[in-house]
């Protein structure tokens, strides 16, 4: 088993993936969410804006008075519940997955930068982001929005640049400790230049951290979106977006729970499973813990084999 | 002599790597007495650290005990059917200080804090009682000025000095074993010689017993009365310092003092022992020094066991043979 590692990497990572089953369950879902996004058009029993008002507020199916035709339920105004959390998940995801993107790559550039170069350019970044930080975001976004007219390219847009500081700052931190480690030290010493030491032996340190604000901020941006959309200033109807059924459905939840539960417990799903991959992932990139993971589970199998 | 104080029977340590099962120790005895200073030697990866962290409860994944028994006046402490982790005895009688004096001191607390918290925990006392006792026992250390530096923090100590107050925090509980985990490695030589001797002061006085981990014969034969030699997560000769120096049975333990530097030689190199001990992995049938012993024999395939030879126990089936043909001595 161990001899047979080496000559096929991404199946010997398959089945290490496999021995953790909540991370093998979270990456099955976030693939089953993501082919649901990209497959919309053919899931979705219904256009997600299609209006009918004889059968508004359907409950879902196993309900008494729910049907088969709709089995989410629809909503105030008789669209299909199930076809906008197909449709929504192309939008949430995007905006999302995008803005974080985005967000965490100006921050960790911008982090890197000010640590790595340290005393002035430190100071200057530094209070860039200050600034930025105490400047209020929803006033920034109208005003954006303003301007640039609303719509998903825009939200992603403005909301990158409300949220990049938090990444700048973990960078900053775990850059200038990184830089006093004598592994860097000795980088600098035998000549690697500064791009190398950046990139080979410092940014690999940030995997950890970076992973885990992602995750945290992945959830604030899908409900960012949804304060934003819910003003009237994000995504437009006809679009949909998870958040913004869960904002809408807001006025109906003591009537048609289903408005807000459906939308709500898909984005619970998603960054749960997310969670679950990117802890295993997290673990994964650091050897010492992949050693730790392996010996706890080597030690779990003896002891199943023990009382069984 | 009387009942031993430390017993560790057949204790084995694996442990569980992506590349396979490492045996880091394979079934180490040893037992130790009141007042005894004991030496654990053997090259880097023969096992010394594991085996004192293992006594001490250190061992955590991916390491596991795999077998055998620690025994604490007679009393269960590690191995199978220890129940309840009995921290009554580690940090209490028996205690231990590091290798690295630079980083086992809390930069952000004030020296006398630190000591503080251990003569709260072990000896109940507080405010200026406490602050009394940590004086003293930095002046048993050898700090001058205590009172002064209890203030301080750990940045204003120099290496010597951290490795000081470590000791201090490692005796404020008064305990009877002191392992002592490479203690001067970190330090240069001079402050080494006052480290061992404050080290034996302390056992005179205290009565304490001490395992000493190093990999330098001369803190051996300065501070120690018997000798364990180490070597591939075996224990290969076992016996008194005087006799082990005068008539090391084993070939490893005549290759490593024929190695140590001599004052009284004039040598142009050092010598050493050619090959590197073998990897854990699989473990070598038989001896585990056989590749790299030049009286290698085809008896030495079978298993060794510690038999008694003139100079205390051996393991070795060509114990007491000259393996090397050493001119010097």
């Amino acid at each position: 088993m161990t001899q047979a590692r080496p000559h096929r990497p991404l199946r010997a990572l398959l089945a290490e993936l496999w021995q953790d089953k909540p991370a093998a369950l979270g990456l099955a879902v976030i693939l089953a969410i993501v082919a649901m996004a990209i497959l919309a058009p053919l899931v979705a029993p219904y256009d997600p804006a299609d209006q009918s008002i004889l059968s508004r507020l359907t409950p879902p199916v196993w309900n008494d008075r729910g049907s088969w035709e709709h089995i989410l339920g629809t909503d105030n105004l008789g669209r299909d519940v199930f076809s906008r959390l197909i449709w929504g998940a192309r939008t949430t995801l995007t905006i999302g997955g995008l803005t974080c993107l985005i967000a965490a790559g100006i921050g960790t550039v911008v982090g890197l930068w000010a640590g790595f170069m340290g005393g002035r350019t430190d100071s200057v970044l530094m209070r860039l982001v200050d600034i930025q930080v105490s400047f209020p975001g929803i006033l920034l976004i109208l005003l954006v929005v303003g301007v640039l007219g609303p719509g998903m390219w825009t939200l992603i847009i403005v909301l990158s640049v409300t949220n990049w500081m938090v990444y700048a700052r973990l960078v900053r931190s775990v850059v200038s400790s990184t830089r006093q480690t004598p592994y860097v030290e000795a980088a600098e010493v035998i000549g690697c230049r500064p791009s190398r030491v950046i990139f080979v032996h410092i940014l690999p340190n940030l995997v950890s951290p970076l992973l885990t604000l992602l995750i945290l901020e992945f959830t604030n941006i899908v409900l960012a979106e949804a304060a934003v959309s819910f003003l009237g200033f994000g995504v437009q109807p006809p679009d949909t977006s998870w958040g913004l059924d869960v904002a809408s459905g807001r006025d109906y939840l003591f009537i048609a729970w289903w408005l807000v539960t459906f939308p709500g417990l898909a984005i619970v799903a998603t960054v749960l499973s997310i969670n679950l991959f990117a802890n295993w992932l997290r673990v994964t990139t650091d050897p010492e813990e992949r050693e730790k993971r392996h010996a706890r589970t080597v030690a779990a199998r003896r002891r199943r084999r023990g009382t069984a | 002599m009387n009942d031993p104080l430390l017993e560790i029977d057949d204790l084995r340590v694996d442990f569980d790597t992506r590349a396979g099962l490492v045996q880091a120790v394979r079934g180490v005895s040893l037992t130790l007495g009141r007042g005894e200073t004991l030496g654990l030697v053997g090259e880097s990866g023969s096992g010394k650290s594991v085996t004192a962290q293992a006594v001490m409860g250190l061992i955590d994944v991916p390491g596991r005990i795999a077998g055998g028994a620690v025994r604490w006046n007679g009393m269960p402490l590690v191995g199978e059917g220890v129940r309840r982790r009995p921290r009554r005895i580690w940090g209490r009688e028996i205690t231990m200080i590091f290798q690295n004096p630079m980083t086992s001191l809390n930069p952000l607390m004030t020296v006398g804090a630190q000591l503080g918290e251990v003569i709260h925990l072990y000896l109940g006392l507080r405010g200026a009682a406490a602050r009394t006792r940590a004086a003293e026992l930095l002046d048993a250390v050898g700090i001058s000025g205590a009172s002064r530096r209890l203030d301080q923090y750990p940045h204003e100590f120099s290496g010597g000095m951290r490795q000081r107050v470590m000791i201090a925090m490692a005796i404020a509980s008064e305990p009877r074993l002191l392992i002592a985990d490479e203690p001067t490695t970190a330090l240069d030589v001079t402050i080494q010689a006052q480290i061992l001797e404050l080290l034996a002061g302390l056992q005179e006085k205290l009565g304490l017993s001490i395992i000493l981990i190093t990999h330098d014969l001369g803190i051996v034969a300065g501070l120690c009365h018997r000798v364990a030699v180490m070597y591939a997560g075996q224990i290969v000769e076992t016996g008194t310092v005087d006799d082990i120096f005068a008539r090391p049975g084993h070939p490893y333990t005549q290759g490593l003092i024929r190695s140590t530097p001599r004052l009284d030689a004039v040598e142009d190199r050092l010598v050493s022992i050619d090959g590197t001990p073998p990897g854990l992995r699989t473990p070598p049938e038989g001896c585990a020094f056989r590749p790299r012993c030049p009286a290698a024999q085809a008896a030495c395939h079978a298993p060794q066991r510690l038999a008694s030879h003139g100079a205390g126990h051996v393991a070795c089936c060509r114990a007491g043979v000259d393996a090397w043909d050493v001119g010097a001595a």
